[in-house]
């Protein structure tokens, strides 16, 4: 019961959260994909950037497990692939097409119901896949500091210098 | 910069970042497993219900049911709370919109909302075999598995945008070259 009503509270503040970064417009996700407003991207990365630091100080003082998801490369980058040409048509990702059905864009949930569709299309593929396709270049559950053999705090401020960087430039030729 | 720079995708953003350490913290502490943000296996277990619903036997028999578990979970209630949060947000702050047919879909493909649902229904299709194929979506692998600086969540995050940007090109700009 306790997981059910966190869920709840902690989707409440992710959903006003999503709404009010302006994220969930079709608009907003297509102009990304057509190199035209990278709203999407800003917000994404900003809360990459703070994520990171909380996640790894939540990890690094126990409060906290890392959760990776596994590298299989076959299906992750097939998948991957695969979920870009259908959001690009879409226009929304999943917990996107909640939110935007909430804020009044109807149409969403037609998107909304392709996904289940598309869900309950793969259920009836997966045992097919798992035998076949998902073990292949199976790399398991790794991250980039195990990878590279540095430490994560080596690896975060790189990337936030980067991320940052991406922002003069999306503000410099005001995309 | 002329402009006067927009802040609200970086504020809103970054607080994502402090909700998602909050809640690894927090669920952790409180059901002793932690939790990260994510969406489209509650797109499973939502299919599971209604399948469920028809045939009951179909669903107890499918690994791919019994593997993700036909319940509603946490995941599910976060999604739950996203359409409550979005929905007080944009009545609160008044951007509440009714809207059948996306201006950028108008421009390109007219007005119609047949042609839409069927591009939003077929979009989402392909998109979710996809998400569960690479286990997740721009939360699970974006969001969560850069947060961990997963190497799964970079790789998926990749093709997510490479794909998109190039199937965006083909639907969306006019015939007869780009622009």
């Amino acid at each position: 019961m306790s997981d059910q009503w966190l869920g709840l509270i902690t989707g409440i503040c992710f959903g006003a959260l999503l709404q009010q970064g302006r994220v969930l417009r079709f608009e907003k996700q297509v102009g990304a994909m057509l190199l035209k407003d990278m709203t999407i991207m800003k917000f994404m990365m900003s809360a990459i950037l703070v994520g990171m630091v909380g996640v790894q100080v939540a990890v690094a003082l126990g409060l906290a497990q890392l959760s990776p998801k596994a590298t299989q490369i076959g299906a992750t980058v097939v998948g991957g692939l695969l979920f870009g040409l259908g959001w690009a048509i879409m226009g929304f990702c999943p917990g996107t097409s909640v939110g935007a059905l909430a804020e009044g864009r109807w149409h969403a949930i037609f998107a909304i119901f392709g996904m289940m569709a598309g869900a309950a299309i793969y259920a009836e593929a997966y045992p097919h896949l798992e035998k076949n396709f998902l073990a292949l270049g199976n790399l398991g559950k790794i991250t980039l500091p195990g990878v590279l053999g540095i430490s994560a705090w080596a690896i975060i401020p790189m990337l936030w210098v980067v991320f940052i960087l991406c922002f003069v430039f999306f503000e410099k030729r005001g995309l | 910069m002329e402009n006067a720079v927009n802040w609200r995708p970086y504020v809103a953003g970054a607080l994502v970042g402090v909700l998602a350490t909050l809640s690894v913290i927090v669920s952790t502490k409180v059901l002793g497993k932690t939790q990260y943000l994510g969406a489209s296996t509650t797109f499973v277990r939502a299919v599971g219900f209604v399948e469920q619903a028809v045939d009951a036997e179909h669903v107890k028999k499918n690994p791919y049911f019994l593997k993700e578990k036909v319940k509603v979970d946490w995941q599910f209630m976060l999604i739950v709370g996203i359409f409550v949060g979005a929905l007080s947000a944009s009545v609160i702050d008044g951007s509440f919109k009714l809207e059948a047919v996306p201006p950028v879909w108008r421009e390109r493909f007219g007005g119609g909302v047949g042609l839409r649902a069927v591009g939003a229904f077929l979009g989402g299709i392909v998109a979710m075999f996809g998400a569960r194929l690479a286990d997740g979506c721009p939360s699970g692998h974006g969001l969560s598995g850069l947060m961990q600086l997963s190497v799964s969540g970079f790789i998926a995050l990749a093709c997510f945008f490479g794909a998109g940007v190039l199937m965006a090109a083909l639907v969306y700009r006019r015939r007869g070259g780009v622009q």
